[in-house]
């Protein structure tokens, strides 16, 4: 039955979720971009709602809660008003947890659920993305070969969040044209991780480059063992997680950029009294619904337990187009003022392009 | 709890539904599009569908008790208003011209069975009721109206001109607007019930049109037209405050209705212009990276991705009212969306599909002049823009005009 009504559950953490990002993100986003920085104390915050580890088990110290890809993109849509490098590093963690406690196995997941699953926020992250213009997800350069009791790990790869700090890195690498995940430990021999990054937007996120110069690590850390894993049903959810992102961040951009428009006077009245930018202002507005309800059929889609590769498809193309026209939008409503770095939409351009380009950076 | 899939029973009805259009419509789309204005006689099978529908919404002459209000609530399932845009939608991927010429389904229906007394509805119910608004000098400004009903004893003497009146020559009534006290502003328009051959009223002449041949669109005039006093729709009482508003609030109802038209026809030129890329060999495949395929297939991801953004704004607008929630700005957000990009589509699928987009031995070439009326009637794109961002940041229409 096609419902739009959020259940108790998703209307309570939602707004636990718009407190702390009103407490701790909004107001101070532009100053962890000028210090390059997202203060320790308020990852941990985000971490002790416990959003990376509600689904999996008790056993493995988390909550046992079912997992529900549409409460996730909630969270996530949330998240990412406040600040989309925020909320990247708040979940970062579920891009390692998430895939293990679906498709991992009984050993993986004892051995590293609880590990993850800590008070702690913890320090592991995901490499997929790479360096190179005509990157796709499922063609990966990044390869694993099998070698007896091990696997042999070659490529390169970008934008991976906290790598510098990280105790595990998610690889996905290709053995052979079929793409895996793999566990790579800190300190293995021929893991080189670079200065940190310095990109077009994010700059409070840290990222680096991540070389795998023939890191040999043992078989059993291939996620899921010899079955391996379901990857195409990873790049739905992260699909699913990057469009949710790109919707926070829209209408973050749209309601501020509404907001100003509504008090700024030019020519003797507030500039929203005039058609051409009250039309930009009514566009930015009917598409972050679309965004927003774009990623929920996805979410809805894999909640009811069917494939999702055509919603999450057409999800992150819709969203990676428009948000790069909504947070256009902003600073152009914004006009000489929305080009300067004291308002937050010349952020929100800067890290609106990255919807479209950054693949699996959050999760559902 | 949230979830995006529909229930069986839509599922269902929208199969059959989809059959019909493509049974009934679909072989004689291009025949009337061709011989504009003649009434499609294959649409006749809906005539007892559309009585039996007035006739459940009527419970007769009787007064509405509160009894019979909560019965006939229990009667209409809770998603009726999805029902009626995923209805709409499967409908005009048959054909809209089509679609607007069913009879006993004019907008002059809807107004009888919202606002009638229950003497104008048994007496008006099985009767086919087109809506006459605009005239020559007043389009999407409504409240701008110049025709005029003067009381005079028993009798209403209405006069003005009317025009784009769909189904004008074939319905059996028409709900005229007209203003009963010019110096009353737009509070003072009332609609009134004018049957055909009433003397003083003319149909003047049917348009020749872009698109929606099939569908009759005429100009009427309205000459010391003399109508009895019971035939003004709804109050006399001239409400200096709401009046108006409340008559343009029926409008939220029928913009996603609006909006779902446009999603069937892109729909159609979508669906076809796909068939016809895989039969060249190219496959679509949703793993793909969107760097890494042909511009064509770019193209067509991104219409399909729009036409999904169109239908999920259209059904959350009508979502919202079967939750009984206001949905002005949701209602006019579809439109205004799903007239933009649904003709933008159609327009793309033509160019996509070269020399087959341009030849009528397609039908390509007709959803393209059909698709257009969407971002025109029942209020401009830019009508709706501006309703928008008017709801959203509560500004009168003086403070944004």
């Amino acid at each position: 039955m096609f419902s739009l009504e959020m259940s108790k559950e998703q209307k309570m953490i939602k707004s636990e979720v718009a407190r702390l990002v009103k407490n701790m993100v909004i107001d101070k986003a532009g100053d962890m971009e000028d210090e390059k920085q997202i203060p320790p104390d308020s990852i941990q915050k985000a971490w002790e709602l416990g959003i990376s580890v509600s689904a999996v088990p008790e056993e493995y110290g988390g909550f046992g809660m079912t997992d529900s890809p549409m409460t996730t993109a909630i969270i996530l849509e949330e998240l990412a008003f406040g600040d989309m490098a925020f909320a990247i590093a708040a979940t970062l963690p579920s891009m390692v947890i998430s895939p293990l406690a679906a498709m991992g196995t009984k050993e993986q997941q004892a051995k590293y659920l609880p590990v993850f699953c800590s008070e702690q926020y913890p320090e592991c992250t995901l490499a997929l993305n790479e360096p190179h213009f005509e990157f796709d997800p499922i063609q990966l350069k990044t390869t694993a070969q099998k070698k007896g009791g091990a696997y042999i790990l070659k490529g390169t790869k970008c934008f991976v969040p906290m790598a510098k700090t990280a105790s595990h890195i998610m690889v996905a690498a290709s053995e052979n044209g079929s793409n895996s995940l793999f566990i790579v430990e800190k300190d293995t021999p021929g893991l080189k991780i670079s200065e940190r990054e310095k990109n077009l937007g994010m700059y409070s996120l840290e990222s680096y480059e991540v070389t795998l110069e023939n890191c040999e690590i043992p078989a059993e850390n291939r996620l899921g063992g010899e079955t391996g894993c379901n990857y195409d049903l990873f790049l739905q959810k992260t699909k699913i997680g990057m469009s949710a992102l790109g919707t926070g961040l829209s209408r973050a951009s749209f309601e501020f950029a509404m907001n100003y428009a509504r008090e700024r006077v030019q020519f003797g009245e507030p500039i929203v009294h005039k058609q051409s930018v009250a039309f930009m202002i009514a566009e930015m507005a009917y598409e972050v619904d679309a965004m927003r309800l774009m990623t929920w059929k996805a979410a809805s889609a894999l909640e009811a337990g069917k494939d999702a590769k055509r919603e999450a498809f057409l999800a992150k193309l819709y969203t990676g187009d428009m948000t790069m026209k909504i947070v256009d939008f902003g600073v152009q409503l914004l006009g000489g003022h929305g080009y300067i770095r004291e308002y937050p939409v010349e952020r929100y351009y800067r890290n609106g392009r990255g919807i479209s380009i950054l693949e699996s950076m959050a999760t559902v | 709890m949230i979830c995006l899939e529909l229930s069986k029973q839509l599922k269902q009805s929208r199969k059959g539904l989809h059959d019909l259009a493509r049974d009934v419509f679909r072989p004689i789309s291009r025949k009337y599009d061709d011989q504009e204005h003649e009434y499609a006689t294959e649409l006749e099978i809906f005539r007892p569908m559309t009585a039996q529908r007035a006739e459940k919404k009527d419970s007769g002459p009787q007064k509405d008790t509160a009894e019979t209000k909560n019965k006939k609530k229990s009667e209409q399932p809770k998603d009726h208003n999805l029902a009626s845009v995923i209805s709409v939608e499967e409908l005009s991927w048959g054909d809209l011209g089509l679609m607007l010429s069913i009879p006993g389904a004019g907008l002059g229906n809807a107004a009888i069975s919202a606002v009638g007394t229950p003497e104008q509805k048994a007496k008006y119910s099985s009767k086919w009721a087109a809506m006459a608004i605009t005239e020559p000098e007043s389009g999407s400004d409504s409240a701008s109206i110049q025709a005029t009903a003067v009381r005079d004893g028993d009798e209403w003497v209405l006069n003005g001109e009317k025009i784009f009146v769909t189904c004008a020559d074939r319905s059996d009534i028409v709900v005229v607007w007209a203003n009963i006290d010019p110096s009353a502003g737009k509070a003072g328009i009332k609609s009134f019930i004018v049957e055909k051959g009433t003397p003083g009223f003319k149909l003047e002449h049917l348009e020749h049109k872009l698109g929606i041949r099939a569908s009759d669109t005429g100009t009427f005039v309205l000459k010391d037209c003399r109508v009895p006093k019971r035939n003004l729709l709804g109050s006399a009482e001239i409400k200096k405050k709401k009046g108006f508003a409340g008559v343009m609030q029926t409008f939220d109802n029928t913009r996603p209705t609006v909006a779902a038209m446009a999603l069937g026809v892109a729909r159609a030129a979508l669906e076809y212009t796909k068939a016809k890329i895989e039969e060249s060999g190219i496959n679509f495949d949703y793993n793909k990276s969107v760097n890494r395929i042909s511009s064509l297939e770019k193209d067509f991801y991104i219409m399909e991705s729009n036409l999904e953004a169109m239908r999920l704004l259209i059904w959350q607008a009508a979502a919202l009212a079967d939750a009984g929630i206001r949905n002005s700005l949701q209602a006019s957000m579809c439109k205004a969306k799903a007239g933009k990009a649904g003709t933008e589509i159609v327009q793309k699928c033509c160019d996509l599909l070269g020399p087959l987009g341009y030849s009528q031995k397609t039908l390509a070439e007709k959803w393209m002049r059909d698709v257009k009326i969407t971002d025109i009637f029942e209020g401009t794109g830019q009508i709706q823009h501006l309703i928008v961002a008017r709801q959203l940041m509560k500004l009168s229409s003086n403070q944004l005009k």
